[in-house]
């Protein structure tokens, strides 16, 4: 380590951070309470974000194109809700298809409009929030929605049952992020959602055509919003109309934990799954310790400042801001 | 800008245009669909309406500043909960009880003192650390919401204080006193924005802040005082709300900054920042407030409301990329 300057051990400790404070915080926690680390535990941390983490990796895409989507919350919602009610009017077997193709085709329309009509991506999923809430709730007439015959149907498979000894939302949650995250890091098309979110301009001059691409993240975040719903439903096997409330912006939380800037252009989906680890091991290790559950909140609300503080600074090459 | 081009006219009329159109269809609509016998456009009724767009107006004003700006802030919403909790809590500490009335204007300030220091810490943050106002304000979503838990867990912080419930109810010269702030609050700030060098200020800064950096003004300040008064605004939204209510549940307020931002937007202030209006905003508040009570009143679900107001919020955003299809950043592709 002799080689190193003070500066060049505060870019490393500035560029890494979110990987070495995910570290300390495992130790730690593992020192202050053994079940932390016991299998059980960490296979049931991750169980419980894989739905938070479904959705998180769609949304990095978008966030890399550089724009925004606070509409998964409500949209997961639609989906749960969509699939509870179809299950039992038409089966599972074209229940679930039914509900991805419908998501899918909300992911379309939000696609058309801040790709194809470049309009801003905040404010059009942000009324596609309200506007797919309503959707479900006109849908649901307002109730909760419930799977008539619990003992009968497969469809618990999703999100209660286990292959080889892992639960199946986690081998979901690892298939989609290896999948999601070769198509982002090894394909051409990976390589055009970081030119466009870089540089919106250049890449349309280099001949990328940013609508298309913008269009598609939207797709795959559907796809993944779908995804999340199926788990979600199937798990509980019932649901509110508001199940996924307030999770577009947890989602967005994670994903800026994980390194994704929201200027776009730059993140991994290799990242984001750790932003969503982190997430999930802070709640379940403060928990672990007897911690009220609101702690967590507020650890969230610094680790999120401290993880964007430390990288603008790695990026800038000084801690504190320049602005007079 | 002395001389308004026509241009400029349809965008600051767009608003009331929108709101008479909507006066217009919800009386007739009406006529033929409502169960009641009473008239949409009934004083009354109109009085009402303006009473409850008080809480999210006060707080869609505060956001008009902030989104002049170029910044925005997600932890409104939680601001406004932990504000309303300090209200009805501080009300019942020992020492307050002894204070008999006066305990009130000392409960209030109170609450707007926290709304003050939590904007503050939000707008110290995005000065010093320079990290975007969205993040922040979106981590202190949860942070602000954690407090609020703290304070008394899942369980709603309740203190029914009639006198407290009195002064909100009252009428002064017909209005509630929910609509006075609201006015108030409007006249304030559209004074600010207009007549002084903050307000000319803030909009330099939205519009380009580097120049305005080498213009001279003082940009981190300038961010951290329309952070502390937003936190302000949003505890006073508070104080007007939950003297009435009595109850805050720990879950209040949330995604009450979506319906603030869908507000402003509507009110044509762009979220680039540089521009905007005050009195628009005042008029996407009553845009909103009118849509919901109208579908009620012409019978409609009100889960329509929602599902209305997405859509004509994406469909104010298409229209405006027409209006202001003038070259500049435009790349068709």
């Amino acid at each position: 380590m002799t080689g190193m300057t003070r500066k060049d051990v505060g870019t490393f400790i500035a560029k890494q951070g979110i990987l070495i404070a995910f570290v300390i915080f495992m130790i730690g926690f593992a020192m202050a309470n053994q079940r932390f680390i016991q299998i059980d535990n960490i296979s049931g941390v991750i169980r419980s974000s894989a739905i938070l983490g479904v959705m998180a990796l769609g949304v990095t895409f978008v966030v890399i194109g550089g724009n925004l989507d606070l509409s998964v919350g409500s949209m997961m919602s639609f989906s749960t809700i969509v699939v509870l009610d179809l299950h039992d009017k038409i089966g599972p077997a074209l229940a679930i298809p039914a509900m991805f193709a419908l998501t899918l085709a909300l992911g379309a329309f939000i696609g058309l409009l801040v790709g194809y009509l470049r309009l801003n991506s905040l404010i059009v999923t942000l009324g596609m929030l309200s506007a797919i809430h309503g959707l479900t709730l006109t849908w649901s007439g307002g109730k909760n929605m419930d799977i008539e015959n619990k003992a009968t149907t497969w469809f618990w498979f999703f999100g209660q049952d286990r292959i080889l000894n892992i639960p199946v939302p986690i081998l979901i949650f690892a298939v989609l992020a290896v999948v999601l995250g070769l198509l982002l890091a090894k394909t051409p098309f990976g390589r055009k959602v970081y030119a466009v979110g870089g540089n919106d301009q250049a890449a349309t001059f280099s001949g990328i055509p940013r609508a298309r691409v913008v269009f598609m993240t939207y797709i795959i975040s559907a796809f993944c919003v779908a995804t999340a719903g199926l788990l979600q439903a199937s798990r509980s096997m019932g649901s509110q109309n508001n199940v996924g409330q307030g999770m577009e912006l947890e989602v967005l939380a994670a994903v800026i934990l994980g390194g994704a800037s929201l200027m776009g252009g730059a993140g991994t989906v290799f990242k984001t799954v750790i932003g969503v680890l982190i997430l999930g091991f802070i709640q379940n290790g403060l928990l672990l310790m007897g911690m009220d559950f609101y702690v967590r909140y507020m650890v969230t609300w610094a680790i999120i400042i401290l993880a964007v503080w430390l990288d603008v600074a790695a990026k800038r090459g000084r801690l504190w801001s320049p602005i007079a | 800008m002395t001389t308004l081009n026509s241009k400029d006219l349809v965008k600051r009329g767009a608003i009331w245009a929108f709101i008479a159109a909507e006066l217009a269809f919800f009386s007739i609509a009406g006529q033929f669909l409502s169960g009641s016998d009473s008239n949409f456009l009934d004083p009354g009724n109109m009085l009402l309406l303006l009473k409850q767009s008080a809480p999210l107006g006060i707080i869609a004003l505060g956001m008009t500043i902030i989104m002049i700006n170029g910044n925005i802030d997600l932890s409104v919403g939680a601001t406004f909960a932990l504000a309303g909790v300090v209200l009805l809590d501080s009300l019942s500490w020992p020492f307050m009880e002894d204070l008999g009335d006066w305990a009130i204007p000392l409960a209030w300030m109170f609450a707007l003192l926290t709304g003050m220091v939590l904007g503050a810490i939000n707008g110290l943050i995005v000065w010093k650390t320079g990290v975007d106002a969205f993040i922040v304000t979106l981590a202190a979503m949860l942070g602000y919401r954690g407090l609020v838990f703290m304070y008394n867990g899942e369980q709603p912080t309740s203190n029914m204080n009639w006198t407290l419930v009195d002064f909100a109810e009252a009428q002064f010269l017909g209005v509630h006193t929910p609509t006075w702030f609201l006015l108030g609050t409007a006249v304030v700030l559209w004074l600010l924005m207009t007549r002084t060098v903050h307000g000319r200020n803030a909009y330099a800064i939205g519009d380009n802040r580097e120049a305005a950096v080498n213009a001279g003004i003082r940009v981190g300040p300038h961010i951290l005082w329309n952070f502390v008064l937003i936190g302000f605004l949003a505890a006073l939204s508070a104080v007007v709300f939950f003297s009435e209510s009595g109850s805050v549940n720990p879950n209040d307020g949330m995604l009450f900054e979506l319906w603030a931002i869908t507000a402003v937007v509507l009110g044509g202030t762009k979220l680039a920042g540089g521009y905007g209006s005050i009195i628009s905003t005042l008029g996407g508040v009553i845009a909103i407030q009118l849509l919901r009570k109208g579908l009620g009143h012409i019978g409609a679900d009100t889960q329509t409301v929602n599902l209305v107001i997405g859509l004509i919020l994406i469909a104010v955003l298409i229209l405006d990329r027409h209006l202001n299809r003038k070259g500049k950043e435009e790349l068709k592709i």
